[in-house]
């Protein structure tokens, strides 16, 4: 129904590309992994359903059932099976098999191991401190509830299976609704679940060793970082800090004195002819920023205008644009957090030590730039990076949701009209901070995250209100809609639902990570 | 708070807000549209979009308002955001004589893509801010007959004026639509029941996918 079949040929590249392309996909060993799925790639043999034509994922009913049990996203088991046959089909069976295989082999050694451990290891989940031989351990309690692939020990395995179920649907409290701004853990409760303690060990061994395993952090970072170790850990997936844990006081050394530098090179030509502009712009825009209790203390203040103008005036190509500014906040945010046990809103950072602060502000700078690295023609004259990816998001909202794109169409609502934003300021005018750093744990965990992977993110995003969009029936109602999409009260949850469906989107629709730039 | 009910109106006019950053454009809008000032607005990324109907005469118009952030980096996107546009609030700020400078190059900008019988009204906002005024009404106001242009004073922050100058402009456009001053297609105006907007080509072309069996 869609295009003819040159277009269909445009989100699939050539075959031989493909089995490369299974390894940069986490998916087959990663948290989001339905085991159910691989059940059934064991058992069928991977047979493809046969309703559906192949390559094209269901699409009604893959997001009405995505609607109607939000709630329950890692139990969406059938959409998973077809979903990842369909895409097996036109990928490298072999490796997708093989891939498979690993993730049951790993399964069931790691329950061999812990049968040797003794059963109670089920029930001591992880509040115990001492370090328990294996992060794996914790990895099977939390990845898989599938029996399948584990031949020994069905009791125990049950147990996990139940244990499991109980952590994947966690009975929190309704989200207060004023949520503690940038804190991952938006139930309000005080202390941490069973699981999000076992996630925290599991981070801390993996950001233990001499030399860290990136790799697997990434892999654990997906699903988002616990709040006590996310400072170093964005700094680890940035490449800010170096994996070998010997080398990283002196990076950072070097690091920061080089921003010292800058600023002495840099900052006082603010009020020079020629970058008063940027200076001007900036200095009006920060005090519009949000969170305005954070933003409007002097120290703070000076801190965004200095570490923005900086970069305005090393990137010229760009300059300073509106937008970029929110891009500090959520590295500002958390590496404050590495210092506080207060929440954000009510913080006042006269009461850090300012070579702290210095520091914080240093790593902000540098974390940043990185960040606008990979994004930098979104910012470019005409932005056409932007220009890009909001047709990529138009193509691809066509192909997954025909029904909505159509609706959009005959109402005449260009994709340019919203979404502009969605690509300028990452989704961040769209969420609450908290929303937006939950999210840049899963970005900097996935290759491009700020470039490729959002890109699934803001489509899954759209869908996500189909049935607002329909019942709007003019080009009014339609626009304001889609500028004020009711997210206040999001959390954790209704993120990592995101990020689950963005996921599977990404993995029907893309082979390389760069297929979509032409 | 919407004067006015969605359901029957005579007429839809597309309204832009254009001007310097800071000048208040997201608050003249929020003000007319919601009754609402914000001290602390966010920067305007893109565009952003609120309506509100009002009456003139005994003609219900809605007023689409379109406001865009005033940085020039954007004005590559946005310049699409003319189309369509039968009136324009060009917005500088009192306080700050800069902002009125640059009225020239917005007004170029604006003859540049948008409708040519366009109602355009200058606006000197932050008219609460008067003693610390940099730009003497006198001048602004002769400046802006100069150029043909409508012209007022505002203040966001106290309303005075802002419904005075959506008022006015609404009015000059629906008196030029009222006049045939303009062929009806290039004003994308909608009478009751039918939308006449960009000529009939393009929107086939757009519901081809609609279409499609």
């Amino acid at each position: 129904m869609s295009g003819d079949g040159s277009k269909k040929q445009f989100w699939k590249r050539n075959t031989a590309k493909v089995p490369g392309n299974i390894q940069h996909v986490y998916g087959a060993q990663h948290p989001p992994f339905d085991p159910l799925l691989h059940a059934n790639l064991m058992k069928a043999g991977n047979k493809p359903p046969s309703a559906t034509t192949p390559g094209k994922p269901k699409k009604a009913t893959t997001f009405q059932e995505f609607e109607s049990i939000t709630s329950d996203a890692w139990d969406v088991g059938d959409d998973d099976d077809e979903l990842l046959a369909m895409a097996a089909q036109n990928l490298n069976i072999e490796v997708v098999m093989e891939t498979a295989n690993k993730v049951i082999e790993n399964h069931s050694k790691l329950q061999e191991r812990r049968q040797e451990e003794g059963a109670e290891t089920t029930t001591d989940l992880s509040f115990s401190s001492e370090a328990l031989p294996l992060s794996g351990n914790r990895l099977v309690k939390s990845h898989s509830e599938a029996p399948v692939g584990s031949p020994k020990g069905q009791s125990n395995i049950r147990t996990t299976a139940v244990l499991h179920r109980q952590q994947s649907l966690p009975h929190r409290p309704v989200i207060p609704l004023v949520a503690r701004m940038a804190d991952q853990n938006t139930s309000g409760t005080p202390a941490m679940s069973e699981r999000e303690a076992s996630r925290l060990d599991k981070f801390r061994q993996v950001l233990a060793g001499p030399n860290t395993d990136l790799e697997e952090l990434r892999k654990l970072s997906w699903s988002g970082i616990p709040r006590q170790v996310r400072p170093i850990t964005w700094k680890l997936l940035s490449g800010y800090l170096p994996a070998n844990a010997e080398r990283r006081e002196s990076t950072l050394q070097r690091k920061r004195q080089e921003y010292f530098g800058f600023i002495e090179q840099y900052y006082d030509s603010r009020n020079d002819e020629h970058h008063q502009d940027t200076y001007r712009q900036i200095h009006i825009d920060i005090p519009r920023m949000s969170p305005e209790s954070l933003v409007l203390q002097p120290k703070v203040t000076e801190i965004f205008e200095r570490i923005l103008f900086i970069w305005a005036i090393r990137h010229p190509a760009s300059g300073y644009v509106q937008g970029i500014n929110d891009l500090v906040t959520p590295f500002f945010v958390v590496y404050v957090f590495e210092y506080i046990e207060e929440e954000v809103e009510n913080f006042n950072v006269s009461s850090l030590q300012e070579e702290v602060l210095r520091n914080i502000e240093a790593d902000s700078f540098w974390c940043m730039s990185k960040l606008l690295d990979g994004i930098q023609d979104n910012y470019t004259f005409a932005q056409p990076g932007i220009q890009r990816k909001v047709k990529a998001l138009e193509e691809l909202v066509s192909r997954i949701d025909e029904t909505v794109h159509c609706h959009m169409q005959q109402y005449e609502v260009e994709y340019l009209q919203f979404a502009f934003r969605w690509m300028n300021n990452l989704l961040m005018r769209e969420l609450p901070l908290r929303c937006t750093i939950r999210l840049w744990d899963t970005y900097q965990a996935e290759p491009e995250g700020f470039s490729h992977f959002h890109l699934y993110v803001c489509a899954a995003f759209l869908v996500r209100w189909r049935k607002e969009i329909l019942e709007e029936k003019d080009f009014q109602g339609l626009m304001i809609l889609l500028q004020n999409l009711p997210t206040m009260h999001w959390g954790n949850e209704e993120v990592s639902v995101l990020l689950a469906e963005a996921y599977r989107l990404k993995f029907a629709f893309a082979d390389a990570p760069n297929h979509y730039k032409r | 708070m919407n004067m006015g009910t969605d359901l029957a109106y005579n007429f839809v006019f597309k309204v832009v807000l254009i001007g310097e950053s800071g000048v208040g454009k997201s608050n003249l809008l929020s003000r007319f549209t919601k009754n609402e000032f914000n001290h602390d607005s966010r920067t305007t990324i893109g565009v952003e979009f609120s309506t509100r109907s009002i009456q003139v005469d005994s003609i219900t118009i809605k007023a689409q308002i379109w406001d865009t952030a005033g940085l020039e980096r954007y004005r590559a996107i946005t310049s699409a955001y003319y189309r369509g546009a039968v009136g324009a609030l060009l917005v500088y700020d009192i306080t700050k004589h800069l902002t009125y400078e640059n009225v020239e190059r917005w007004l170029k900008e604006l003859y540049d893509h948008a409708d040519p019988h366009i109602v355009v009204m200058l606006v000197g906002n932050k008219s609460d801010l008067g003693n610390v005024r940099t730009v003497p009404t006198e001048e602004a106001k002769v400046f802006a007959e100069a150029k043909g242009l409508l012209f007022m004073e505002t203040s966001a922050l106290e309303s005075t004026n802002v419904e005075s100058a959506f008022l006015e402009v609404l009015t000059a456009i629906h008196k030029k639509v009222a006049s045939k001053e303009v062929t009806r297609g290039s004003i994308s105006a909608v009478t009751l029941g039918q939308t006449l907007g960009p000529s009939s080509e393009f929107k086939e072309e757009r519901r081809s996918c609609c279409n499609s069996s």
